[in-house]
Formats: structure tokens, C-alpha cells, sequence
């Protein structure tokens, strides 16, 4: 191990002086190391603990993830359906090329190009930045249809596009505005202060961030692109998944009933695209009761995990409904048994499985934002520093230890984007 | 070969390391260069005070909940006073949270960092011979992460309480209306603490060690701190995000846990676990390494299958990841994971039985003293011994149907975290005091002290025990009359148990003041934090140290003369000046 040779040699120094404050210490080198090796191997080493940490904790949710797609595999392959392909890939493009910028200021700060190393600092930054303002237009996309986490979730395939609600993208974009103004005001007054290193600082920060309104416009315009025919598929399909829609009735596959739908689904898409939106979320919506033999068998299925009480009782409710629509059961005798399976389908309405989905696509997506957020703030620190030309061919950790996280954090979403959009 | 001086034709080799004028303590003052220190000592002497709060009013919880218990319809929180305090509590809920509070704030914020931050932070550096931790500000900033957790749990406690018990099962904890967010950030936060704790431990072990220290010239407190390590950077991120989940369960109805909205709570009990079981060893390792030097120490002599003893820690923190379902084997998890489960539980009891024989093997024809260190070591090996035993009866799955979430559980686990974990951390506090404070306690009080401890211990737990296989449930406010006995001689010995801690606190307080000041070596050990002054100066050591061998002593003697351990080495014939000063890169070779 390099750091055993490294310390051999630096016995000899350090004899000389024991209280470490030597005075061949190079200012970068703490104190309580002997050697810029020993420095470097400890801190890359680390890093690499440190990663192996966030690699565990993101496990969590991969292992959330794959229990309930095991257990929910129809609810997985309708839900993911509303995830936009496109955002997705341009998403998982733009951090490939951020972290191949990455990996470059790497072998640029090795090489003490410091001009280089700030500017492939900063554009990785810019795809940080890019990547965000697309997630922005994902995210408050959703939010307005409604599609959130479990407990929130309020989607309602008649209206998949209600008007008037809060206007989220606004919400989003609000704290970069006024950090882009801030840093902006800040490089008028470093210019004409005269504040050189400040000023040059200043103005890749504000491209920086000039970045994520790139992304929301990107966004923006690949949403709009082929977003409302996607609105409609995506009702029709979640519900396939959740109450049976109109095509699936007449298939009354067993196993293969979600592969047959999705090929219904495919095969009637063009239709779908033409039909106005009404058309199609009259046929699913929720006041028409659709209960069929073919539903309850993907319930009784979903419910065929005992540990699950709340899908026990949602079957309970189901199995009333569907007498009553056979005459089995008639309202005016079993005035009480109406009024809870009326409440029983209220819960199930708004306790919809499809939340669960939504709630792994949040927590593991927001938390991968949270690193993307973490990674903006060292990478800014990385870019202050690279500007001021602390690194040479002795002392290049810092850039090194980002990079490292960046691929991480680059990685996770690699394993997120197919996990989540293109599964099917 | 304790007792005695200089034998003939041998001579005293003294290290000759000049006493500096100022030590750790004192290099720099006021408490502005505490709170901003990056010296790993004025940290782990911080964490003590800290650890020691917390130990303080989790120990205080645990007296209301034996005393609570000491009648049948239950006593302490019946009182008036409580009513007053609390008007809107039923006694028995106040008695829920009580129960809840201690073992959050015992394990989160006591047991987890006790040794390995406290006493690991002051001595894993000096062992080694560094002169410090690899990442001294990642160090300090795992102090304050650690403050930070703590001031979460006091506003938790103060807010509205806690009645979930420790593990915040689900659905009940997604449900009730106390402050579960607060305490589970807190415990959030202290996961970080515990994770950059642990990053750091193996960093400077693997890289800060000086020429000649090699893997197995280490101590084997190192060792167990360093398998200790590991378990905290693999599984206490699986317990962050489970607690962050539980979070978003509480507040926006996540549905993962929530049977409510499709959840399954057993996941959470998985989730909670594969954290909570490799916890276990996070707690009980560094006890194991504590014990290591102390029984060999002051035994002197050479522990008994060094390579055993370090092998089997790193053993058991691999073993821990594999056996967290033995907590649920009445959770419904279908029969042949629980006996797989129960399988892989008992192998861990291998490695640990090599530590306690070897233990044994290095007493055997030791020359020992019966030192205040060495009295909590010996109750170690005993009540360790009796709570990995009855770990047995539980990870038996047709004994554990019967004895699931009784007081034989509660009385096992005691028997492992507090007759194991915390003994341990008296034996250490008492073995390293005179290093970290540079002052010699009164030895009969501290004996005194384990003694009381040790009986007051047996006198609270063994009886519970009994009340478990009789059928006695654990986290119950009341119990039926035939169990009162029982519970009375439990809450004695809590009782009894609590003074020996007083006396344990009193003797080290006092020492301060009016204790004589420690040499050098007071045990006549070989680890090289006794080859620095005590306390050690700032940079640990004033000239690199003399890597040797950490556990022989033959060449350490106590010298009546001076009244201290000295080194000796034979008495040379031949002019001493020829042979060249050791040079540090070939030390110890």
C-alpha cells in the first residue's frame, strides 16, 4: 500500500520536528498527516466508505421498490405508465454527460489546467442544474393530476387535469429565481466594486443556475409535446391496473391479463389519441360500477398476501359491491351493509394502491434530488476553489472525492430510470 | 511478577519521555477551544460528559419503571404528584412512555456511543500511535451531530413523549398521537453520528498507522472497535431511511408501512431490524475489546489466542447481519425462515464462546490483582456469560413461542447490555481514568462499587427471569398478584443497583480533586497509550513511538524504588553507546 512506503520515508522529516507543525508541511497537508499520500488515501478511502453508506441507504427503497412490484405487479406496470419516457431519458443523457465532465475536471485538476478544471466544473454543474428543471416539470406535472403520494393522492380518471389548483412549477422554481436575482445583484456589485475574484466567481454561478430555467424550458417543451394523448392513456391504463377498465372486460385473462391489456392498450392507442378525453374518462369513471369476475380475480390475487389487512378489507367491500350489482344484495334491506360498502369504495378510492406506487416513485426520485441538491452545493464550493487554483498534480483530492460522489449519485439514477420509466 | 522489584542482571530501561509542561487538558483553555477542539481526546472526554447525562436520566426513567412496578396495580405514577405534573395522563401511559423514553435514550443515545465514541475517539489514535483521528473535523462534527440528537429527544420528551417503545413499530407508531417525528429524527441524526464515527475509526486504523504497527501488533480493542466500525457504516444507513420513511408514513401516508394505505407493517419490522440486530454488536463489541486488554492487563499476562479473539469480532459483525428475523419469529414470517433465522442465530454464539474461553485460558495462571478494572471484568465474563446463554433459549424457536415478548427477554437483553456493555464501560472508565485525567482514584471504593453493582444487578435481572417463563409480558403497567415477589426483589435490586453507580460516580469524582497524581503506567500495561505521560500531551506523543508487542510483559516491572511500572531489559556488558538510537521505521521488529 502506497501509504506504508509513503510513511517510511516521512519518518525521517518527521523525527526532526515531533509536534507536527513542520515547517516542509505543505499548507494543503493537516497536520496530523505525515505525507500528501497519506493524506489523499485517507480521504479517498473515506469517500469510499461514505459511498458505501448512501449505496445502503438508497437499498432501502430498492428493497421497498421490489417487494411491492412482487407483490403488486399490474398496479407497477399501469402506474409506471405516467412517467414521461422522454423527460426521463433526456434526465439520465444530461447526468451521463455531467459526470463524463466530471471524470474530465478530475484529469484537468491532475494536470493543473486550472482554466479547464473550473470551466468542466461548471458545466457539470449546468447539467445538474438542466437535470433539476426538467424533474421541476415532471413533478408539477403530476402534482396537478393529482398523482402523489399514497395518502394524498387525489387522481380522478374523469378529470385527470383539473383547473385551478395550485400552480406547483411556480412553487418550485420561486427559491431559484430569487437565488438567480441574488447572485446576479451580487455580480453587479463585485463588478463595480472592483472585486475581481469575486466578480469571476459570480459569473459562471449565475450560468449555473440560468441552467435549471434551460431545463424547466426543456421540459417544458417535451412535455407539451405529447402530453395530453399521454394524459389520456395514462387514465386508461391506471384503469387497467386498479378498477378494470372497459377494454378488459371482455378479456377475462387469468395470468397473462396484464400483458393482454397492455397489447389492448398498444393496439388501441390510436384510437385513444383521437378520442377526446371525456369520451374515454366517462367509460372508467369511478360512478360506473364495472365490477366483473375478471376484477375481483386481480384483487383476490393482490390479497392473497394475508399480511396485508387493509387489502382484506378492501376485498370485503368489493365482494358486497358485486352482489349488490348482481341483486344479491338490495339497498332498501341492507340499508346498513349500502352505507359502509359506499364508505368502504370511498377509502378505496382515495387509499388508492396506486399511491404506494407514487409513494416509492417520490421517495426514491426526491431523495436522489435531495443528492443532486447535495451535489450542487459541494460542486459550487469545488468551483470557488478551483477558481482560486488551490489544486496541483500534489493535491487534487477535493475534486477527486466529489467526482466519486457524482458517479454515485449518477449511478443511482441509471438504476432509478429504467426501474421506473421503462419497466413495463 | 506484579509485586516485586528489579530482578538481578537485569536493568531499567527507561523510555525517557520528557513530562511536557502542558497536557491536552491544558494546552489551551476556556471553553470556546472545548467546543471548537479538534483534538480527538478533549472530544471523547466531551462525549463521556455526554454519554454520561444521558446515561443519568435514561438510568432515572428506569427507576420510575421499577418502582412503578413495584406493587401490582402499579405504585409510582399512581402518586398524586403525577396527576399534577401531568393531568391529562393516565398513570399507565405515563408509565408507556416512561418505558419507551428509556430505551430510546439507553440505546440511541447511551449504549450505541459509549465506548466506541467515547472511549474509542480517546484511545483508538493513541493505541495506534497516531496522533490523531484521520478526519478530526468530520469527528468533532459527529459530536454535535450527536448533541443535535439529543436536543431532539429532550424536546420529544418534553413535547408530548414517546409511547411506542424503542423499535417504533408500525401501525402504532404511524398512528399515535406523540411525538414520534422528533424522536425518530433524533435517532436519525444519531445515525449519522454513529455512521462518521465509524468512517473514521476505519480510515485511521487503516491508514494513520505508524511503521511497525501492523494488524496483528494491534490491541484488540481496536480489533473489536474496528468490527465495531463496520457495522455501523453497513446498517445504520438501512436504519436512516427506514426512520425517514416512517417520517413521510406519519405525515404524508406514504403507504409502505401503513396497512392503511396497502402497507405492511411487517416490512418495517425487516427494515427496523437489519439495522437494530448488527446494533446489537454495535453495542456489545467494543465491550468485548474493553475486556480483552482489562483481563489481560491486569492478569499480566499475554492474552490467551490473540488471532481468535481478533478473527471472531470481525466474525460476529458479519454473523450480526444475518440473524435479525430471530426478533420476529412470531410476526408471521412463514416456518422456513424462521428456521433458517433460528439456524444462523445460534452460530453467532461460536465466536462469542471463543471470546469468553480465551478470556478464561488468559486468567489461567495469571498473576492477578484485584484491581477496580479488573472486579468489572470478572463480573463481565459472569453476567455476559448468563446473557449469551439465555440468548440460546430464545433463538430456540419452540422455547421462543413461549418466552416471545416476556420478562425473560427483557431480562436477557440487561443481562447483555447492561451486565455486559455497561460493566465494560465502568471497567474501561476505571482502566483509563488516570490516563484521561492524569489522577489515581481510592481503589476500595471502586471496588466497592463493582461489587455493589454486580449484586444489585443479579438482584434486578435474575428474578425477571423467572417472572418471564412464568408468563410475566414485558411493557406491562400491571401485572397479576402472584408475580408482586418477583417484581418487589426486582425493583430492590434497581434500587441497589443505582447506589453502586452513585458510589462508582462519587470515587472517580473525588478522585479529581483529592486523587493522587497517575504515572505513567499505573497497571503495568503494554499498549502504547501507557507509553505517553497521563494525561497525554496534545500531539499524543512526543517523539513517535516504540512499536512493540501489545500484550508482553515480561520486560515490565514494577520498581519499588520509584513506585511505578518500569521497562527492563538485561544488563549490558558491553559499552551501550555503540548501538545506534532506535530508529522508529524499524521499531519493534
Amino acid at each position: 500500500m502506497a501509504t506504508t512506503d509513503a510513511g517510511h520515508s516521512a519518518t525521517a522529516d518527521h523525527s526532526a520536528d515531533s509536534h507536527g507543525h513542520d515547517h516542509d508541511h505543505p499548507s494543503y497537508l493537516a497536520h496530523h498527516f505525515d505525507t500528501p499520500e497519506q493524506q489523499f488515501d485517507s480521504g479517498k478511502l473515506g469517500m469510499w466508505i461514505f459511498l458505501v453508506t448512501e449505496v445502503l441507504f438508497f437499498s432501502g427503497m430498492f428493497c421497498a421498490y421490489a417487494i411491492y412490484r412482487s407483490w403488486r405487479p399490474d398496479v407497477f406496470e399501469g402506474c409506471s405508465q405516467f412517467l414521461n419516457t422522454k423527460l426521463g431519458a433526456i434526465n439520465t443523457g444530461v447526468l451521463l454527460f455531467s459526470s463524463f465532465t466530471m471524470a474530465w475536471a478530475v484529469r484537468a485538476s491532475q494536470l493543473e489546467q486550472h482554466k479547464k478544471t473550473a470551466a468542466l466544473i461548471a458545466s457539470t454543474l449546468c447539467c445538474a442544474m438542466i437535470f433539476l428543471g426538467v424533474k421541476a416539470i415532471e413533478y408539477s406535472h403530476k402534482w396537478t393530476m393529482g398523482l402523489l403520494p399514497a395518502g394524498l393522492f387525489t387522481y380522478d380518471p374523469s378529470n385527470p387535469h383539473p383547473v385551478g389548483g395550485p400552480n406547483y412549477l411556480a412553487y418550485i422554481c420561486a427559491p431559484f429565481a430569487v437565488a438567480t436575482v441574488g447572485i446576479f445583484i451580487w455580480l453587479v456589485v463585485s463588478f463595480l466594486r472592483g472585486a475581481k475574484f469575486q466578480f469571476e466567481c459570480a459569473k459562471p454561478i449565475l450560468v449555473v443556475f440560468l441552467c435549471f430555467f434551460v431545463g424547466v424550458g426543456l421540459g417544458t417543451i417535451l412535455e407539451s409535446g405529447g402530453s395530453e394523448s399521454h394524459g389520456t392513456e395514462h387514465a386508461a391504463h391506471v384503469e387497467g391496473g386498479e378498477h378494470d377498465s372497459h377494454a378488459e372486460g371482455e378479456h377475462a385473462g387469468e395470468g397473462e391479463h396484464a400483458a393482454e391489456s397492455h397489447e389492448q392498450e398498444a393496439a388501441t392507442e390510436e384510437t385513444a389519441e383521437a378520442a377526446p378525453t371525456e369520451a374515454i374518462a366517462g367509460l372508467v369513471a369511478p360512478g360506473t360500477m364495472v365490477s366483473s369476475d375478471n376484477e375481483l380475480d386481480v384483487i383476490k390475487r393482490l390479497a392473497a398476501d394475508t399480511t396485508n389487512t387493509g387489502l382484506q378489507g378492501e376485498l370485503a367491500a368489493r365482494q358486497a359491491q358485486n352482489d349488490m350489482a348482481n341483486g344479491a344484495i338490495t339497498y332498501h334491506v341492507y340499508d346498513d351493509v349500502s352505507a359502509t360498502v359506499a364508505a368502504a369504495e370511498e377509502n378505496v378510492m382515495r387509499k388508492s394502491r396506486a399511491g404506494v406506487f407514487f409513494s416509492i416513485y417520490y421517495c426514491m426520485t426526491g431523495v436522489h434530488a435531495i443528492h443532486i441538491l447535495a451535489g450542487i452545493g459541494v460542486l459550487i464550493w469545488l468551483l470557488v476553489r478551483a477558481l482560486r487554483q488551490d489544486f496541483n498534480k500534489n493535491y487534487f483530492g477535493p475534486v477527486d472525492y466529489v467526482g466519486l460522489y457524482w458517479h454515485l449519485v449518477d449511478l443511482i439514477w441509471i438504476y432509478l430510470f429504467p426501474l421506473m420509466y421503462l419497466i413495463r | 511478577m506484579s509485586v516485586g522489584s528489579v530482578p538481578a542482571g537485569y536493568e531499567v530501561k527507561d523510555p525517557g519521555y520528557p513530562t511536557p509542561e502542558e497536557n491536552y487538558l491544558t494546552n489551551s483553555r476556556g471553553l470556546l477551544t472545548w467546543v471548537f477542539t479538534l483534538d480527538h481526546k478533549r472530544i471523547g472526554v466531551m462525549y463521556l460528559v455526554g454519554v454520561s447525562l444521558a446515561f443519568l436520566i435514561a438510568g432515572l426513567l428506569a427507576l420510575g419503571i421499577r418502582l412503578h412496578l413495584f406493587a401490582p396495580d402499579g405504585w409510582l405514577f399512581n402518586n398524586e404528584f403525577f396527576k399534577w405534573l401531568a393531568p391529562d395522563k393516565a398513570p399507565n401511559d405515563i408509565y408507556n412512555q416512561v418505558f419507551t423514553l428509556h430505551g430510546a435514550i439507553m440505546v440511541f443515545l447511551f449504549i450505541i456511543p459509549s465506548i466506541p465514541a467515547a472511549l474509542g475517539n480517546f484511545l483508538v489514535p493513541v493505541m495506534l500511535g497516531a496522533k490523531d483521528v484521520a478526519f478530526p473535523r468530520l469527528n468533532l462534527s459527529s459530536f454535535f451531530l450527536w448533541v443535535a440528537g439529543a436536543v431532539f429527544f429532550v424536546m420529544a420528551l418534553l413535547a408530548s413523549g414517546l409511547d411506542t417503545g424503542w423499535t417504533f413499530y408500525t401501525p402504532y407508531s404511524t398512528t399515535t398521537d406523540t411525538s414520534v417525528i422528533l424522536a425518530t429524527s433524533g435517532a436519525f441524526i444519531l445515525g449519522f453520528s454513529s455512521i462518521f464515527t465509524g468512517l473514521n475509526f476505519i480510515v485511521t486504523i487503516n491508514t494513520m498507522r505508524p511503521p511497525g504497527m501492523t494488524w496483528f501488533r494491534m490491541p484488540l480493542f481496536l480489533w473489536a472497535t474496528y468490527s465495531t466500525s463496520i457495522i455501523q457504516v453497513l446498517a445504520t444507513p438501512v436504519l436512516g431511511i427506514t426512520l425517514l420513511l416512517l417520517i413521510a408514513e406519519r405525515t404524508m401516508h406514504i403507504g409502505i408501512f401503513d396497512p392503511e394505505y396497502n402497507g405492511d407493517p411487517v416490512t418495517y419490522q425487516h427494515f427496523f431490524w437489519f439495522y437494530s440486530h448488527p446494533a446489537v454488536y454495535i453495542m456489545i463489541l467494543p465491550a468485548f475489546g474493553v475486556i480483552s486488554e482489562l483481563i489481560s492487563v491486569h492478569s499480566h499476562k499475554r492474552i490467551f489466542g490473540y488471532r481468535f479473539i481478533a478473527y471472531s469480532s470481525i466474525a460476529i459483525a458479519l454473523l450480526g447481519f444475518l440473524v435479525w428475523g430471530h426478533h420476529m419469529f412470531t410476526a408471521g414470517m412463514g416456518s422456513m425462515t424462521t428456521i433458517i433465522f433460528s439456524a444462523l442465530t445460534f452460530t453467532v454464539s461460536v465466536p462469542s464462546a471463543i471470546k469468553v474461553f480465551n478470556w478464561l485460558a488468559t486468567m489461567y495462571k495469571g498473576a492477578i490483582t484485584m484491581t477496580t478494572p479488573m472486579c468489572y471484568a470478572i463480573a463481565f465474563i459472569f453476567l455476559f456469560t448468563i446473557g449469551g446463554l439465555t440468548g440460546l433459549h430464545l433463538g430456540t424457536l419452540a422455547t421462543d413461542m413461549h418466552l416471545h415478548d416476556t420478562y425473560f427477554v427483557v431480562a436477557h437483553f440487561h443481562y447483555v447490555m447492561v451486565g455486559g456493555t455497561l460493566v465494560a464501560f465502568l471497567g474501561a472508565v476505571f482502566h483509563w481514568w488516570p490516563k484521561m485525567f492524569g489522577r489515581m482514584y481510592n481503589e476500595l471504593g471502586g471496588q466497592i462499587s463493582a461489587v455493589i453493582v454486580f449484586l444489585g444487578f443479579n438482584l434486578t435481572f435474575l428474578p425477571q427471569f423467572v417472572l418471564g417463563s412464568r408468563g410475566m409480558p414485558r411493557r406491562y403497567a400491571t401485572y397479576d398478584p402472584e408475580f408482586a415477589g418477583l417484581h418487589a426483589m426486582s425493583t430492590w435490586g434497581a434500587l441497589l443497583l443505582g447506589i453502586g453507580l452513585l458510589v462508582a460516580l462519587v470515587v472517580l469524582l473525588v478522585s479529581l480533586v483529592k486523587g493522587k497524581k497517575a504515572p505513567a503506567n499505573p497497571w503495568g500495561a503494554a499498549t502504547l497509550e501507557w507509553a505517553c505521560t497521563s494525561p497525554p500531551p496534545f500531539y499524543n506523543f512526543e517523539r513517535p513511538p516504540v512499536v512493540g508487542d501489545p500484550y508482553e510483559f515480561g520486560d515490565i516491572q514494577w520498581d519499588a524504588a520509584s513506585e511505578r511500572y518500569v521497562k527492563i531489559e538485561p544488563k549490558r556488558e558491553t559499552v551501550p553507546s555503540e548501538k545506534p538510537a532506535e530508529s522508529p521505521a524499524h521499531a519493534g521488529e
